[in-house]
């Protein structure tokens, strides 16, 4: 159960795709945002991919 | 016969302030309650008596007594058990675990020690009878030294150098020195651990130390260690401010980072050092051949 996705918050839609939930943001204001509240809902940690894509995991 | 019972005295005494001796050592490794107290000094005290008996049982003769001395260590046996089942349960809830490496050592010493107490006890029995009352305070008073000198067991401190280190971001990746330790998302985040956090690197004095605090176990002990005196911002809904321990895979120091809720870095490096190492990640690979080999 430990180190996995939970979600996916990204500025690009092209460049993700797969199993976990995707959220769509419009800028990066709002991305920052809802990785914020997603981590803090899921009591999980936000990583940056560098590439405007957040990834929500739990440790 | 009434000789037999100073001896079986004085044993079962000297065994119990020994077990006193040790309980007052271990306030580190597990909470203080009253009735963990209460309890240790119990099974101490019947670990000295069942000792001290054992001589006057010999002297009788009555041999066949002392094969309670094996009824008595399945018992310390079982201690041993229950111990490792209340850490373990009361390791569920703590945020940062004290970890099955420390849990088992903290059970099995519990074990050892009344095997201690059981041996004082035995050896003032031996010098009572031998030669009464001030060979018996003799020989407990060295035994209890020994316990004390001896058993007290090594902490990192002892193998390792512990300094300042320095605590950055290279873009979202927290780093301590050169050591990459994980990816931290959001900013306000890192700003808050740039801030607030603190890290130190603990450097080994040779391979033997090297390998012990490779040891994941160990690792997770200083973690735990840390966070016990010196508290952590950390929650269930804040996992970023857990205190994480890496090593640098070139040189083979190891990073420890925590955000304290004292910031202090040199009780940071005390609280370091005062861990002890723990008996499952204790390795000697300076013992062998190959180890001396690799080390040159």
């Amino acid at each position: 159960m430990t180190d996995r996705i939970l979600a996916v918050v990204t500025l690009n839609m092209d460049i993700v795709a797969g199993g976990a939930p995707i959220f769509f943001a419009r800028n990066q204001e709002e991305q920052v945002k809802m990785a914020r509240y997603l981590a803090r809902t899921l009591d999980a940690m936000v990583h940056d991919l560098e590439n405007g894509v957040y990834i929500i995991v739990k440790h | 016969m009434e000789h037999y019972l100073g001896t079986i005295i004085a044993g079962t005494l000297a065994g119990t302030v020994a077990r006193m001796v040790m309980l007052r050592l271990d306030y580190r490794q597990y909470p203080g309650y009253p009735h963990g107290y209460l309890s240790h000094l119990s099974l101490g005290f019947i670990a000295s008596a069942l000792g001290a008996v054992a001589i006057p049982a010999i002297l009788k003769p009555d041999y066949t007594a002392v094969t309670f001395l094996a009824l008595a260590a399945s018992q310390f046996r079982e201690i041993r058990g229950i111990e490792r089942k209340t850490l373990e349960h009361l390791d569920e809830n703590e945020l940062v675990k004290r970890g099955s490496d420390y849990i088992e050592g903290i059970a099995r010493t519990f074990e050892a020690r009344n095997y201690l107490a059981m041996a004082c006890a035995l050896l003032t029995g031996i010098a009572y009878e031998l030669g009464r009352a001030p060979a018996a305070i003799i020989m407990a008073l060295l035994s209890i030294i020994f316990v004390r000198t001896f058993m007290a067991g090594e902490t990192i401190g002892d193998i390792c150098e512990v300094v300042p280190a320095k605590l950055w971001f290279k873009d979202s990746i927290l780093m301590v020195e050169n050591i990459g330790f994980i990816n931290i998302g959001l900013k306000e985040i890192r700003e808050k651990i740039t801030a607030e956090g603190l890290a130190v690197l603990i450097t080994p004095k040779n391979a033997d130390a090297r390998a012990t605090i490779h040891d994941l176990g160990q690792r997770q002990a200083m973690a735990h260690t840390v966070t016990v005196l010196l508290g952590t911002k950390k929650d269930v809904d804040l996992p970023e401010f857990t205190p994480l321990a890496r090593i640098d895979p070139d040189s083979g120091a190891v990073g420890l980072y925590a955000v304290p809720v004292e910031r202090d870095i040199d009780a940071l490096i005390l609280a370091v050092k005062r861990t002890p190492v723990l008996e499952s990640a204790r390795s000697r690979p300076l013992k062998t051949q190959a180890g001396r080999m690799a080390a040159r």
